[in-house]
């Protein structure tokens, strides 16, 4: 299919919408920004889309946790549609704060036994930042799965984080057994040479570096990482130091990505 | 209805980050008999639901089970043999509470029912052998704030009371007609109002001659509009100077020196200049850029963080306010505090610690901000104890608007209507409060002034507020900000009238007076005027994405401003007396040219100590600290970040942000001021920092020629003939520097009265400080220029003469000394400088620019080095200097105003040599591939000779919190 339509879901207190849709137009998306409450008067409206996005922002004011409140809408009244709509082998990405509900939600790693969305048995979240307050930074991310549609197995990418609350922990050792032995991480903080590290390679203290997640399926992924806003090349934190200024901004190769699946395989 | 209580606390094995942040504050007290502290977050429910149920919200909405653990009631003291004290801090009933806000509605989407009030607190665990007085000093220094929270002791006390009692409505009027003098002057203090004797004259005048006695309200709507805070009576007073024994005589101070600059300029790409709630400019055919920057100075002595995030908060709102309301994207931030070493015995009472007040700050800001999704992207930070109890808090926001909605129009008949947030009792009397001085007591007294903000509040509205602007669904639109609906209301219909049924307005908890509803400062209200057939469509709007809007009133044409509560009028005032009514005034000035000298230092060999100190020195030191916990990239446009360099550490002259994602053009702004200068005089200052200002814009490359300037003053009491000297030599100066850099100042605010008396009688007065923030023009941001070097075997070059002028400098501060040769300015040759820096980024020829400010060449050098992880090998030979600057630390750390430092790719040389002709200029050295800063002076002895990393590190460490 050639025209691939992404929602890009809005809700009190998102804030990365409008630079997340332009990303997505940027790589040959059609992308609309909506506001949760009416695809929850509507879900059906989700049926013309192939791709969703949770954008990054602090949804209702990451109040009680991060991404919490907003996890509990969707769980509440959209957990089906969204279910389904994996099941139909569409994409969904989370930024950031996206993320947080993702991983709040379930849908990634998406290892609780119902296979369903879920409040109740989560298996990793995302909690405190390690230095104990909001950062933002610029990272390099090394690949760690080559089953997920978003990401390039073989390209280190750099990006910035911003958030207080980005550090990967899981429930138990073998949680983290599973998501690392059966490709569940999709990105790892490294620094440039590639090497993990402590503070600041690994910004928040994430247990075994986890910088993304994606699912079962490899077509759901969260990240902590902003790749919409690194999209342009003065975007990057030293854009005036370097020599060849041409070339895809690394936050692109996500959104192509994501955009050249559904054109492949719709 | 149950009440139930829920108590969460870290899963043993996962850290508890705020636990260990209490811990770490508690060791900066001095106190060690704490050996660890457990945090623990509380919910109390009052709600319908069963046993089964509150497990559900346990575990599946309050705790995060994979890292916290979740108790159902009152937990006690753990087991184990250390001793523990318990701390319990709630909200005083009525502070704004958005976390329990968020839980309710998300209560409501778990079906549970009818919920009556959810309430949240912090419980802490104090491990060790803690007396009672720790524990109280730990409460009150660390845990609580007394503004705001109420603590309470051990497992046994119970939280205070979420209800408050309904209000009896009953109509109070003020008998003024005949009281005396003494008892005019009685009443303003008995209500706050800080008005003085001439003004309670001028409205027993008006009241006499109405024949009837004013309501409550109606002397507080006067209060509130005549305030200082709201019409800068001091800045329009006509003055009476007396300079060095010549009479200078201004029939309105700031009219006739800001003002009159920018309209002696006229610029053509002005749009909107003093007279919206923020300065309105042209960025290019389809879209202005407006700034605002305001200061919120006494809320954020008491209570750092809440005051500083309702600034922040409030400042956001001038942009949304201006026009038909711009979207906003950019954040500024300048804060000025006591040194945060200094020791707790020296702190008067009444103060907070300068360390405490700093950390509120930031995470005020921090937090407001970073949840507005708004990038903070410039700032600075200023120490000096003189900001002890008067910590100042600039906040600024720059909006981008469409072309065509740069102007109100609202019009009779059209209906006032208030969205956002409910009013409560927050935030009263913060305009007058804002405007008198503080004393030791004010911590008790004006507790009610300090406003509590909800982000998210704010972002609801103003997402909704962008969508019925481009529905073009009202015709007017204002932000409720000091004074509150009085002041937002008062002024939207100052020209047409306006009748307001109080009642109406919809509130956060019952048992607010009329009064308190007109005149509460409660975030995140805006106000718009809608024309009754577009209420419909304009609801709709609001309704989809949760953002409460009422009808509070009608505009009416009839030039009055009509108050009244369930039918019964309560107020009427006249348009014209409220906004025209008020007494002009008559001030004396005085300024004495000081008397100083220079101190004379031994000259010495080397001076790597001497720059280790002022790289160390707060002033000059890396804000990394601050920066980093700011999201300075949201919104995607960020082009010259705050920090970048090899290692993404340098600190930038200004911020580049590119607000349209398919242009190339970019907005830059910057700020300069240095009160360090304004103690040899405060001409001098003003003048500096338009001209840091404007270097820092001009050096990231910014057209100079299309460059705005904002003022902030903040003072003393002007009362005193020397301090409103001091204000009318920094005014002279706002004049003089606008008109030769052709930069029109496009809004401004003042903050007087910034002095604390101590208990002990001790009078303490912030030094003369003045903002200068700059919004300028980059036509195509590829192009910018950022100050770390490059490559080595580039030349660097000094442009612009440097003097013998070490007053007020950094050098001398390290040294305590004062000295006399303040910075002045060649006006006309600061004005070439800075075109010709221009010219040359425009043509390519600059790899890398920095300006030299604090600390002077060595510091400038210094920080472009290691921003760049190269070295600089320099020599002073080259250096243009004055015939007065002869001794190498003159040289070295001189801090000359208009000077440039520029990085050069050798085959430019000619070019950049050129078009630097007849300016002073000169080669001062290379960038070498050694690691290391090298300067040898004018008899080739190596005066400066160290590592880079030893440089970095000394200017990283100070503030690597």
């Amino acid at each position: 299919m050639d025209n691939v339509k992404a929602i890009v879901l809005r809700a009190a207190g998102i804030n990365c919408d409008l630079e997340t849709q332009h990303a997505l137009e940027l790589a040959g998306a059609q992308a609309e920004r909506i506001h949760i409450n009416r695809v929850i008067d509507n879900p059906a409206m989700l049926d013309g889309f192939q791709i969703l996005v949770f954008p990054g922002g602090f949804s209702y004011g990451d109040d009680v946790a991060a991404g919490k409140v907003l996890a509990n809408q969707v769980v509440h009244h959209l957990s089906d549609i969204l279910h389904q709509f994996i099941e139909d082998g569409k994409l969904v990405l989370g930024i950031c704060n996206g993320f947080q509900v993702m991983i709040k939600t379930g849908i990634v790693p998406g290892l609780n036994g119902s296979g369903k969305l879920s409040l109740t048995d989560q298996k990793a979240t995302l909690t405190d930042n390690d230095c104990g307050k909001f950062e933002d930074r610029w990272v390099y991310l090394q690949p760690g799965t080559d089953r997920c549609v978003f990401i390039n197995p073989d390209q280190r990418i750099y990006l910035p984080i911003a958030h207080g609350e980005g550090k990967i922990v899981c429930d138990t050792d073998q949680t983290l057994e599973t998501i690392k032995n059966d490709g569940y991480v999709a990105f790892r903080y490294v620094d440039a040479d590639g090497n993990e590290g402590g503070f600041p390679v690994n910004p928040n203290g994430s247990q075994d570096s986890i910088a993304a997640l994606t699912d079962s399926t490899g077509r759901a992924m969260g990240l902590m990482p902003h790749p919409e806003r690194f999209v342009r090349w003065t975007q990057h934190p030293h854009w005036t130091r370097l020599k060849d200024r041409e070339g895809i901004a690394d936050g692109m190769a996500i959104f192509t990505n994501a955009v050249n699946y559904v054109k492949e395989n719709f | 209805m149950k009440q139930w209580r829920f108590e969460i606390s870290s899963k043993k094995g996962f850290p508890d980050v705020h636990g260990a942040e209490v811990l770490e504050s508690i060791g900066q007290l001095n106190i060690s008999s704490v050996e660890d502290v457990i945090s623990e977050r509380v919910f109390l429910i009052e709600a319908d639901f069963e046993q089964d149920f509150a497990e559900r919200v346990g575990c599946e909405l309050l705790a995060d089970t994979v890292c916290q653990d979740w108790h159902l009631g009152k937990s006690g003291v753990p087991a184990g043999p250390m001793r523990a004290s318990l701390i319990e801090v709630h909200l005083k009933s009525g502070v704004t509470d958005p976390v329990a806000e968020s839980v309710k509605s998300a209560l409501a989407d778990m079906g549970a029912g009818k919920v009556a009030s959810v309430r949240t607190g912090r419980k802490y665990v104090l491990l060790g052998s803690v007396s009672d007085t720790e524990r109280e000093t730990i409460a009150r220094r660390v845990l609580a704030n007394d503004c705001i929270e109420d603590v309470i002791y051990g497992t046994d006390a119970e939280p205070p009371s979420p209800h408050t009692q309904p209000y009896q409505m009953e109509l109070t009027e003020i008998p003024i007609r005949d009281l005396s003098d003494e008892q005019l002057v009685e009443l303003s203090k008995k209500m706050d109002m800080f008005l003085n004797l001439k003004e309670m004259q001028t409205i027993q005048a008006e009241y006499k001659k109405l024949d009837r006695e004013p309501t409550d309200v109606e002397l507080e709507t006067l209060a509130q509009t005549w305030s200082e805070h709201c019409v800068h009576k001091t800045l329009k007073s006509s003055v009476d100077m007396d300079h060095d024994g010549e009479k200078v005589y201004f029939d309105n101070l700031i009219k006739e020196t800001v003002f009159k600059a920018t309209k002696d300029l006229n610029k053509d790409w002005c749009i909107s200049v003093f007279e919206d709630n923020a300065g309105v400019i042209e960025f290019d055919d389809e879209h202005a850029v407006c700034f605002k920057v305001e200061t919120h100075n006494h809320p954020s002595a008491l209570d750092p963080y809440g005051g500083a995030a309702t600034g922040i908060g409030g400042v956001i709102r001038d942009p949304m306010g201006t026009g038909m309301g711009a979207k906003p994207v950019a954040n500024t931030d300048i804060f000025c505090f006591a040194q945060p070493d200094m020791k707790l015995e020296d702190v008067p009472k009444g103060v907070l610690h300068p360390r405490r007040i700093m950390k509120g700050v930031v995470a005020g800001v921090r937090d407001y901000g970073n949840r507005m999704g708004i990038p903070t992207v410039n700032g600075a930070l200023y120490f000096d104890d003189r900001y002890l109890a008067n910590p100042l808090v600039f906040c600024g926001n720059v909006g981008l608007i469409p072309r065509e909605k740069c102007f109100k129009n609202a019009q009779a008949g059209n209906l006032v209507v208030v969205v956002g947030g409910r009013t409560g009792r927050d935030g009263i009397h913060g305009a007058t409060f804002s405007s008198g001085e503080m004393t030791h007591e004010h911590e008790d007294i004006f507790s009610h002034a300090v406003q509590i903000g909800n982000a998210i509040t704010e972002k609801k509205t103003l997402d909704t507020l962008l969508q019925t602007r481009d529905a073009n669904l009202y015709e007017s639109i204002t932000d409720c900000g000091a004074g509150g609906l009085s002041s937002a209301v008062g002024e939207m219909g100052e020209k047409l009238g306006v009748q307001v049924d109080l009642e109406k307005v919809p509130l956060k908890y019952a048992g607010l007076s009329y009064t308190e509803i007109w005149i509460s400062e409660a975030q995140e209200r805006m106000v718009i005027a809608v024309k009754p057939e577009n209420l419909d469509a304009i609801m709709d709007i609001f309704n989809a994405e949760d953002v409460e809007a009422t009808v509070i009133g009608t505009f009416t044409g009839d030039k009055k401003l009509t108050l009244r509560y369930e039918g019964t009028q309560v107020g009427q005032l006249d348009m014209d007396f409220l906004h025209e009514g008020i007494c002009k005034y008559d001030r004396e000035a005085k300024w004495e040219t000081k008397k100083l000298s220079e101190p004379v230092l031994e000259a010495k060999d080397n001076y790597n100590d001497d720059l280790l100190k002022i790289l160390g020195s707060y002033n000059v030191a890396s804000k990394e600290w601050v920066i980093r916990q700011y999201d300075h990239e949201v919104q995607g446009a960020s082009v010259v970040k705050p920090l970048m360099g090899a290692e993404n550490d340098g600190p930038m002259d200004a911020a580049v942000i590119r607000p349209k994602y398919d242009h190339d053009k970019g907005v830059a702004l910057s700020c300069g001021m240095n009160p360090c200068y304004g103690d040899i005089d405060p001409y001098w200052m003003v003048l500096a920092g338009i001209d840091e200002a404007v270097r820092n814009l001009v050096c990231v490359g910014a057209d100079p020629e299309r460059i705005a300037i904002l003022d902030n003053y903040c003072w003393g009491d002007c009362t005193r003939p020397e301090t409103l000297g001091a204000l009318v030599r920094a005014s002279q100066a706002c004049y003089d520097g606008a008109m030769a850099f052709g930069t029109p100042f496009i809004s401004g605010k003042d903050s007087l009265n910034n002095e604390f008396v101590c208990d002990d009688g001790t009078r303490i007065a912030i030094p003369y400080t003045l903002l200068i923030s700059a919004m300028g023009i980059v036509e195509d941001v590829n192009r910018c220029v950022t100050m770390d070097v490059k490559k080595a075997g580039n030349l660097v070059f000094a442009v612009g003469l440097t003097k013998n002028e070490l007053g007020g400098s950094h050098y001398y501060k390290i040294h305590n000394e004062l000295g006399a040769n303040v910075p002045k300015m060649d006006l006309e040759m600061s004005v070439e400088i800075s075109r010709r820096i221009a010219k040359a980024i425009e043509q390519g020829l600059v790899c890398s620019c920095h300006d030299c400010s604090e600390g002077g060449l060595a510091v400038a050098m210094a920080e472009m080095a290691f921003a760049g992880g190269l070295g600089i090998e320099a020599d002073l030979r080259g250096l243009a200097v004055g015939e007065d600057c002869v001794k190498a630390d003159a040289m070295l750390f001189s801090e000359s105003n208009s000077r440039y430092l520029i990085e050069v790719q050798p085959e430019n040389f000619d070019a950049f040599a050129r078009l630097m002709l007849n300016i002073p200029f000169g080669q001062v050295g290379e960038v070498i591939k050694d690691k290391k800063l090298l300067v040898h002076d004018a008899n080739q002895k190596t005066v400066i000779d160290a590592d880079l990393d030893t440089l970095k590190n000394a200017w990283q460490k100070p503030l690597a919190w």
